[in-house]
């Protein structure tokens, strides 16, 4: 071997490896340009390649039934005055609360201007009364494995909404319709989707992912790592 | 003639099946509609983790291998006449059988190719640890390791892509890799430097008395015997001339 090899495999990976950290560094801002960028056709292109932005389809369980509305029930019950269940068209006789804000993933991908439409859930605690010693709210989604909590200072917040539109249209199945969760200061994990019951408790209990190892309280910013 | 010894072949083998598992689980978590059709989303990631944080594994075993050691080493080191290959239009030409390129145990391709899975198995392990074990970091970064895996996880996939189109269409190449023997027709073709090497250490062996004897084939002929033979390391580096340039160095 003489002077005049060089070893240009070792330089592809130490580049390769600066330019990991270069992307881990500035990846995010980088991101929110694609986003932008393919913003108009982004639905098309990230049903493809969901690095291009759009909402990426979470679900724990291998097949979740589909529910129409017409079907749809939604049981309220635990610690409350009157334990009742609601049709998909009484949640929408409810008072409704409208927003729109960037959904943030826990594992790091957003969707910025996301429509929300539905009850505020202390409107919907409003409704059935919550009693004396009740200290948090206990989730349940109908695909018969996923719960989720808040406390009931967290579940009194008016961002925390029962969501029956999304999108400026129904909320899909496969977005978690026909009702859903929507908790706008939280990571997404706390959104329960397929919601099927809600239960007044009186200890709060760790949800589905956060059984295994995210925070309980979700902060989007404060928590699963520190503030930035 | 042996290619690829066992610890090699292994290395191989053992790196394909964990990173097919982690490309299989990627497009299971990864892929919209794969995503909804499989869900069970707790233990597919278990999957890709543990195949993940697996995938260096192999190669580190294989550090104890002389022989990957020397593959490694002929992996990461570019020629000047790896630079005439990947610029020439004529890779695959033959003359008489035999490569006209004097390409080593591995061409240029092959080289580049190593590189990237190696540069990409350890930015995909610090990107995937990121997101793995997310309480040491700040929001941004966890942001950034997302888009730095999904947008490799591309990259990897199409060279991946590439590199079984060139295997499989490469029966001498497969025999090599599962094998481990290949034809000495096999590698004239494809790997004439290699074979001429591969030959005088032999005939070194056999006779280590004699200096190798001066070869009928030009083109390749390795400075094996005449280390200190002069080389012109002005104009080496540049032109295509040395496609077919006596001296291998």
């Amino acid at each position: 071997m003489t002077g005049e090899e060089t070893p240009v495999g070792r330089r592809i990976v130490l580049g390769m490896l600066g330019l990991g950290a270069v992307g881990v560094a500035i990846g995010a801002r980088v991101q929110s340009g694609v986003n932008r960028a393919v913003g108009p056709v982004g639905s098309r292109v990230s049903g493809l390649i969901p690095a291009a932005g759009g909402f990426r389809f979470y679900s724990v369980v291998d097949s979740v039934k589909r529910v129409e509305p017409a079907d749809y029930r939604l049981t309220v019950g635990g610690l409350v005055e009157h334990p009742r269940s609601f049709r998909f068209a009484d949640l929408q006789a409810l008072p409704q609360t409208r927003m729109t804000d960037t959904f943030h993933c826990v594992t790091g991908w957003t969707v910025p201007n996301v429509a929300w439409a539905g009850v505020a859930l202390p409107d919907l605690l409003e409704v059935v009364g919550v009693r004396p010693g009740a200290k948090g709210v206990r989730f349940t989604s109908f695909d018969r494995a996923y719960t989720e909590t808040l406390t009931l200072e967290q579940a009194r917040r008016r961002d925390v909404i029962v969501a029956t539109s999304m999108l400026g249209g129904p909320v899909s199945h496969d977005h978690g319709g026909p009702v859903r969760m929507y908790v706008a200061p939280m990571y997404g994990y706390k959104s329960t989707k397929w919601l099927g019951g809600i239960d007044l408790v009186d200890t709060v209990k760790p949800g589905y992912w956060e059984t295994r190892g995210y925070d309980v309280d979700a902060w989007i910013g404060r928590s699963n790592g520190f503030a930035s | 003639m042996i290619r690829f010894v066992r610890a090699v072949r292994g290395v191989h083998h053992a790196t394909a099946v964990l990173m097919l598992v982690c490309l299989v689980t990627a497009a299971m978590l990864y892929v919209p509609a794969l995503a909804e059709a499989v869900g069970r989303r707790h233990l597919i990631r278990m999957i890709h983790i543990l195949a993940g944080f697996g995938l260096p594994v192999p190669a580190l075993l294989g550090w104890a291998s002389r022989a990957f050691r020397g593959d490694v080493r002929r992996l990461n080191r570019f020629s000047p006449a790896d630079w005439g290959w990947l610029r020439g239009r004529d890779r695959r030409a033959t003359v008489g059988g035999r490569g006209i390129h004097p390409v080593g145990k591995f061409n240029a391709g092959q080289k580049l190719n190593a590189a990237f899975v190696a540069g990409a198995i350890l930015v995909m392990l610090g990107t995937g640890s990121i997101l793995t074990f997310p309480h040491p970091w700040p929001d941004t970064f966890r942001t950034g390791a997302t888009f730095v895996h999904d947008w490799l996880t591309l990259a990897i996939f199409v060279v991946i892509l590439g590199h079984l189109w060139y295997a499989l269409r490469d029966p001498g190449a497969l025999s090599g890799m599962f094998l481990g023997r290949v034809t000495p027709e096999w590698a004239a073709r494809h790997h004439p430097a290699w074979l001429d090497e591969t030959r005088t250490s032999e005939a070194a062996a056999e006779t280590p008395e004699t200096e190798s004897p001066a070869h009928s084939r030009p083109l390749s002929t390795r400075n094996f015997v005449h280390p200190g033979e002069p080389t012109d390391p002005g104009g080496n580096t540049e032109e295509g001339k040395d496609d077919l340039s006596p001296r291998r160095s």
